[in-house]
């Protein structure tokens, strides 16, 4: 075997910095062409009026000058290649630590990273949402430099505990659930910015501003529920599986354990908000808050709990 | 908005009085509970009233039984308020469990209705098409010369065949799918109140029990043996399942080379166990592989080192022997425990000090290197006098109560030694002596019984197969209209409406034009009107 355990394990480390190399070429390319939209946004054409059912809002989107159309598409092409030196890292992790990559949080945070970037892929290759690019990179970005920096951990065994193949289907299943509430929490943040425009009516934007570079809040909003509603089962899914993992190990499926809490948190308010999307009185602006408060949970769930409360979970090897 | 919805979201508002007027207050406030915007704000509230629980130390919750009070003697201040606020029992407080009480009434409330309008719809035609189908998204129309009974038929076949329910007359079909969406959501919203029962009969019926055994110790299912037990409101506490078993092995593998030396990589306790009057078997019992006697399970949960120590008085007469618990206090399995002797003669004995499986020295003192037993060692002190145990109280065998202890001196400092195994202690004046025999180790299991435990993971599965199905499948109706067009033709038009946020297929209504040889491109409103 020319590849043994430690070729593996610099492979991935070396992968996951160019991943971080790369992410911030992207990222540039991103936020030079969002920069290059907002100088510009002037021209607005009329969005397909077709499906105009669930807006009911002023449709446009700015035109953009062809410059920064092109620098989106290079921020595009380095985001997919980044998302594969990401895979890469991931894989190789995985060969050197002979398990699935993802025991600690470490790991975590390279999967989730690679979640989200792969939900914003797939959403974009059906969706008008590079506008999300800037602010996914630059999100997928923190998390890598925090994982690289803080969080670093070599690979290794698991402890016993950990050595389910319920962790495997768990840790999956929230990581998954994670990616995409993350494209679905910008979704909704930039359906915040675009309605704050669309609210006034204009149909000529003013120039310089950043809203009026943005998809409609129409494509927003579907955007954000698909979002939603893909990862709401998942990340049920992840819960009930945690629980039953609980139950394998401890003897109790549930235990008020704070990470136990803390997904519980962001279940219901995940709940809360697709209720509130069927909500007379409460579509749009309201219901989004309780997205964001739902994705809010789910990171403190992700780091706060890890680092600075301790509870049976408390074994994230950091 | 869906029909089914706005029933339900509109009915907030107070409906005219006409009976007593309490009982339109009554009405009133069930219409309110039973309400959209209700189910939001209760929901909010439970995600709010969950936080504090997380924040605080919960008795009968926390993995440290005594981080209540140790919280408490911290800050004495604020820890009553927040004790009578219910903030160390969040999930068992009067509080939290009205917020979900209501939650489940107002489920209960909305979804039953909706139940019966679904039964109702789903025994009823699909709903008429509206006066102008342009208004309707996915609105299609074109000229045809093909006999209007052909059309109708060929678009019911299609429709059909695609899983629609379909209703046809001579000029018109009304087609409609994705019943199974609301089935998913009621099932999902009724499995919940599935869930809380299965729940609660663990809290009313289980238990849950601790206890450690030292290699070839041996336990039997009685309360009696447990070294904690907390039993629910109906345990029946003489009823436990019959059972025992001893541990004859316990053990232990960790890495020795690599990133993380010294990580534990399997724990094993191998156990000989009788349930009942039945034979005696072997199991072997690891992390997430718990002994299961009729739901009655055993987690391994921790272990440690007892070392086994033979204690001789001032008569030299054995008066203790046989393993001693001692608790690892980090990751290299650094443990301290006591070793008591009532018996001995002519004075008590007892002794205190710690162990290291790997031994070695820092500048810091002794420490333990590696957590597996390479170089054992016991360092003690020894202690003469009464013990306490004449006054009835129960000891923990990890504690000395040092009262009426005189700790041994030699030279005017506290005596003690490190042993290896083998190695003899001897007391100054001859008091006694203590040898160290051998190294074994303890399990910790974690024992408990949940009835309620299926009950809870056939709604959850309920639960998570009925949410993905409303959330998947899309409600949606179709309409096919003929009308005699102005040159002796036929005008076809479709439209289609979705009664979830979600729109429908994309291409269910090219299918259906494609089926009927029409044009494909939508038309908008004005080429119809005109
Ligand atoms: C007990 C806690 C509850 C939870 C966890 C919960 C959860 C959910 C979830 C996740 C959905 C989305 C599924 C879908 O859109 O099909 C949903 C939908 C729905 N819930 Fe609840 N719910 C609860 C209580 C209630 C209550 C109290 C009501 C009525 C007052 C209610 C009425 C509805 C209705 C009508 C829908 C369908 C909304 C739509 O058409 O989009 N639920 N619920």
């Amino acid at each position: 075997m020319i590849f043994d355990e430690q070729t593996f394990a610099q492979l991935s480390n070396g992968l996951v910095y160019s991943a971080i190399a790369v992410y911030a070429l992207a990222l540039l390319a991103y936020a030079a062409e969002t920069a290059g939209q907002v100088a510009g946004a002037t021209t607005l054409v009329a969005d397909s009026p077709a499906r105009s059912r669930l807006a009911g809002a002023t449709t446009m989107v700015a035109a953009p000058p062809s410059r920064s159309r092109r620098l989106g598409a290079v921020g595009t092409s380095l985001t997919v290649l980044a998302f594969l030196l990401n895979l890469g890292g991931v894989i190789t992790r995985g060969l050197a630590a002979g398990r699935v990559p993802w025991g600690n949080m470490y790991e975590f945070v390279l999967v989730c990273a690679l979640a989200a970037g792969a939900a914003y892929l797939a959403f974009l290759s059906r969706r008008p949402v590079r506008a999300f690019g800037v602010w996914i990179v630059a999100i997928v970005l923190l998390a890598l430099g925090l994982a690289v920096t803080v969080l670093y951990t070599p690979a290794g065994d698991l402890v016993p505990v950990l050595d389910s193949y319920w962790l495997v289907i768990h840790v999956a299943a929230a990581i998954t659930a994670g990616g995409v509430f993350t494209v679905g929490a910008i979704a909704t943040g930039l359906f915040l910015v675009r309605h704050r425009l669309e609210r006034r009516g204009t149909t000529q934007a003013p120039k310089g501003r950043y809203a009026a570079t943005l998809p409609t809040t129409r494509t927003l909003e579907q955007v954000a529920h698909t979002a939603h509603i893909f990862a709401f089962p998942i990340w049920t899914f992840a819960v009930i599986a945690g629980a039953i993992w609980a139950e394998n190990s401890w003897g109790r499926y549930w235990g008020w354990d704070p990470k136990e809490t803390w997904a519980f948190i962001t279940w219901v308010c995940y709940a809360a908000h697709l209720h509130a999307q069927a909500t007379a009185g409460w579509r749009g602006v309201r219901a989004s808050w309780f997205a964001l408060a739902g994705y809010a949970a789910f990171l403190f769930n992700f780091f706060g709990v890890n680092l600075w409360i301790t509870g049976l979970h408390s074994y994230a090897g950091v | 908005m869906t029909d089914l919805d706005t029933k339900t979201t509109a009915s907030g508002h107070p409906p005219p009085a006409q009976a007593a007027p309490s009982w339109g207050w009554l009405r009133w406030a069930w219409r309110n509970l039973t309400s959209m915007r209700t189910a939001v704000v209760l929901l909010a509230l439970l995600a709010l009233a969950a936080i504090p629980g997380s924040l605080f130390p919960q008795r009968n919750v926390a993995s440290d039984p005594a981080a209540v009070i140790n919280y408490m003697q911290d800050n004495p201040r604020i820890s009553p308020w927040l004790d009578r606020m219910g903030m160390f029992d969040v999930y068992a407080s009067p509080w939290f469990a009205a917020i979900y009480i209501l939650l489940l009434i107002s489920m209960t409330g909305c979804v039953l209705p909706r139940s019966r309008r679904l039964w109702q719809s789903v025994r009823s035609d699909p709903p008429p098409a509206p006066r102008n189908l342009a208004r309707l998204e996915d609105h299609r129309s074109w000229e045809t010369t093909r006999e209007p009974a052909e059309i109708i038929a060929t678009a019911a076949a299609h429709l059909r065949r695609k899983g629609f329910r379909v209703v046809s007359t001579n000029d018109e079909i009304r087609a409609e799918r994705g019943y199974l969406r609301e089935v998913g959501n009621l099932a999902f919203h009724l499995s919940l109140l599935v869930l809380l029962v299965g729940i609660a009969a663990g809290k009313l019926i289980g238990f849950e029990g601790r206890v450690a055994v030292a290699e070839g110790g041996t336990f039997a299912n009685d309360l009696s043996q447990y070294d904690a037990f907390t039993p629910s409101a109906w345990t029946d506490v003489d009823d436990l399942e019959p059972l025992s078993f001893t541990l004859e092995e316990f053990d232990v593998s960790y890495q020795t080379s690599g990133p993380n030396l010294g990580q534990p990589s399997e724990f094993a306790a191998r156990l000989a166990y009788r349930a009942g009057s039945g034979e005696e078997q072997t199991v072997t019992v690891e992390p997430n592989h718990p002994l299961n006697v009729n739901e009655t399970k055993f987690f391994l949960t921790g272990n440690g080192y007892a070392p086994v120590v033979t204690v001789r008085d001032g008569r030299d007469k054995v008066v203790f022997t046989g393993p001693v618990l001692f608790l690892p206090l980090d990751s290299s399995y650094a443990s301290d425990g006591v070793i008591k002797a009532p018996d001995a003669q002519p004075t008590e004995l007892a002794f205190e000090g710690f162990f290291l499986p790997t031994a070695d020295v820092g500048p810091q003192g002794p420490y333990s290197r590696f957590p597996d037993a390479l170089n054992p060692q016991l360092f003690l002190t020894a202690f003469t006098g009464d013990l306490g145990f004449g006054d009835g109280v129960p000891q923990s065998v990890f504690t000395l109560d040092k009262d009426d202890l005189t700790q041994v001196r030699r030279d005017g400092q506290p005596f003690s030694q490190a042993l290896s195994v083998g190695e003899t202690m001897r007391l100054p004046g001859g008091q006694g002596t203590l040898t160290f025999d051998r190294v074994s180790r303890f399990a910790n299991f974690q024992i408990a019984y949940d009835p309620g435990k299926e009950i809870t993971l056939v709604a959850a599965i309920v639960l998570f197969v009925g949410l993905t199905t409303s959330l998947i499948v899309r409600r949606r109706r179709l309409w096919l209209r003929l009308r005699p067009s102005t040159d002796a033709g036929t005008l076809v038009e479709i439209a289609g409406y979705s009664l979830t946020r979600r729109e429908p297929p994309p291409h269910e209504i090219e299918d259906l034009v494609a089926a009927l040889g029409g044009a494909s491109p939508p038309t908008t409103s004005k080429d119809v009107s005109a």
